[in-house]
């Protein structure tokens, strides 16, 4: 163990009581609570009592914590006083090893990028990737046993995730596994499972480039084609992005939609059955589905928050605020926050105002592959409910040990086939 | 009261009755106009509630501010007369107001 990881130890607040410990000392931060899925009474504090709140101390230095929608929509709609530069995680990065990317960009850097991007992921284009997703996803729920038990997280929301990355890059298919390992390499912190050290990191990265640009190559001398690599290639606007953008770009695409859509496959599954009343509601009415889906991601919120640097002085919530404070939108407490949210810590699925939750964040970062999440979790229920009367959990599920990315590293369930 | 028809993309038309003083979007979602999303509720900040005003009520419906021209001016349906309709006040002056859906909300 490092000494960093035993130092973080001391921080967790696993087994503290939410209600009675010093507000002062709550910090949500520490993965602990995320893994031990015990975060949701601190933030409820935090939103009755101190909604912006200052954590003196913590494994990561000070910070302010966020918690009621309002607030959060206040932040993460004033990038003038509220920066994403440097980064948007709650550690700072001094590291020459990071890639460009508008996500950590501020106007008018962020929005020339951004619009470069943007149209590939554009509803019209997926629109055209639509019938190759959906046979993707029949492919690999006709693999499945029935009534068996199996990692759902394994054989379906990784292999899922993966596989549409791939469709959407229209990546050599036997190889896209690499897309995942690239993924995980570019937000892996040296020394904790994926590589070792940064020099490895990089290796990975430029790995990655020369695959992509062989792709390139090979696609800007054949007709336009759907995936992204050839419409950045075909692009008018992206036709002579130098190298580095290029990979900034791809990695952006491959990172944004990996654990965010994976989580939310499986949070859904897990939704669904510790609340019986809605299966039962999605059995009886199908065309239910896209409402659910923005349940699901609301009830999920596969990213718990973002992070800003405040540029200037300036007050919220009648706490001041000082230019170079790191101040945290917890997006998993504002999509708990009743005021705003009726009936907030319910999971209904035909709920009023679905869409109306933060987990895509709010203002000129506000996610970019938003539809591309909603249509990818939209095809896998309608399939899923085309096949089975039941995808049910059979064991405990276990979490990721993170503040930041909220999600699962196992499901263990069983399927019933429809009688 | 105010009079505004919806045209959407399909060209299906939806003719909407309301009080001065709501925002466009409003009238839009509280009449069940499909094809506005307002994921923001009308914070200015998702761009899902995007509209083209007919070109003989641009005037009308007054300026477009600074923020609204930030998150339109990332919207890949973006047109001269495009604006987001939560941003858009309904007065007596805009009655008979038309405005056109995009295909795709983003
Ligand atoms: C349910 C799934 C998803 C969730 C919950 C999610 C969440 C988010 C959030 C909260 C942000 C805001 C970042 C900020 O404010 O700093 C964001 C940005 C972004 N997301 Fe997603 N995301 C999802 C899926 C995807 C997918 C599938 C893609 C891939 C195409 C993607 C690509 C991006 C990009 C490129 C940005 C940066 C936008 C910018 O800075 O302007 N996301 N996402
Ligand atoms: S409703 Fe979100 S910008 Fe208009």
């Amino acid at each position: 163990m490092t000494d960093a990881s035993a130092d973080q130890s001391k921080w967790s607040m696993v087994g503290k009581d939410p209600w009675t410990m010093p507000i002062e000392k709550i910090d949500l931060s520490h993965p602990g609570i995320w893994q031990a899925n015990e975060f949701l009474p601190f933030m409820e504090r935090l939103r009755l009592e101190d909604p912006v709140h200052y954590c003196a101390e913590s494994a990561v230095g000070p910070y302010w914590s966020i918690t009621k929608y309002k607030d959060i929509m206040q932040v993460d709609t004033s990038p003038e006083i509220f920066s994403s530069e440097p980064t948007i995680g709650i550690v700072d990065t001094y590291d020459e090893y990071t890639l460009p990317s508008f996500i950590s960009m501020d106007p008018p850097k962020h929005d020339e990028q951004r619009r470069i991007a943007q149209p590939v992921v554009a509803p019209a284009n997926l629109k055209r990737l639509e019938h190759l997703i959906r046979q993707r996803v029949c492919n690999i729920l006709d693999e499945l046993p029935l009534e068996t038990e199996f990692d759902w997280v394994k054989e379906v929301s990784i292999e899922l995730t993966t596989q549409m990355l791939a469709t959407l890059f229209d990546f050599p298919f036997e190889s896209r596994h690499k897309l995942t390992f690239w993924s995980d390499a570019a937000t892996a912190i040296p020394g904790a499972g994926v590589v070792s050290s940064n020099e490895e990191r990089w290796a990975a990265m430029e790995e990655c480039l020369q695959v992509f640009t062989c792709l390139w190559n090979e696609r800007v001398n054949a007709e336009p084609g759907n995936d992204l690599v050839s419409m950045l290639a075909h692009g008018e606007a992206t036709q002579n992005m130098p190298p580095m953008e290029y990979l900034g770009n791809i990695i952006l695409l491959i990172v944004g939609g990996n654990d965010t859509t994976r989580n939310s496959i499986s949070g859904g599954v897990l939704a669904l059955n510790e609340n019986p009343a809605e299966y039962d509601k999605l059995r009886a009415d199908r065309s239910i589905i896209p409402n659910m889906v923005s349940e699901i991601i609301r009830w999920q919120t596969p990213l718990a928050y973002m992070r800003r640097t405040a540029l200037v002085d300036t007050e919220l919530g009648g706490k001041q605020i000082k230019a170079g404070d790191k101040v945290v939108m917890w997006y998993a407490s504002g999509n708990r926050d009743s005021e705003v949210i009726d009936r907030a810590d319910e999971f209904l699925i035909d709920r009023d105002k679905a869409r109306q939750h933060l987990s895509f964040g709010f203002g000129l970062h506000r996610c970019m592959g938003n539809r591309l999440a909603e249509m990818q979790l939209r095809i896998l229920w309608e399939e899923i409910m085309q096949r089975f009367d039941m995808v049910e959990v059979v064991g405990q599920p276990e979490r990721v040990y993170s503040s930041f990315v909220k999600g699962y590293t196992h499901l263990p369930v069983r399927l019933h086939g429809l009688n | 009261m105010v009079k505004i028809k919806f045209i959407e993309h399909s060209g299906q038309e939806h003719d909407v009755e309301t009080n001065p003083g709501a925002s466009v979007m409003i009238a839009a979602v509280s009449n069940s106009v499909p094809g506005i999303d307002a994921d923001c509720g009308g914070a200015c900040s998702c761009a899902t509630c995007h509209v083209y005003v007919d070109q003989e009520w641009l005037v009308k419906t007054g300026e477009i501010n600074p923020t609204e021209e930030a998150m339109l001016s990332l919207s890949t349906d973006r047109k001269d007369n495009s604006r987001l309709s939560c941003q858009i006040q309904v007065t007596e002056d805009l009655d008979g107001l038309v405005v056109t859906m995009p295909e795709f909300q983003f």
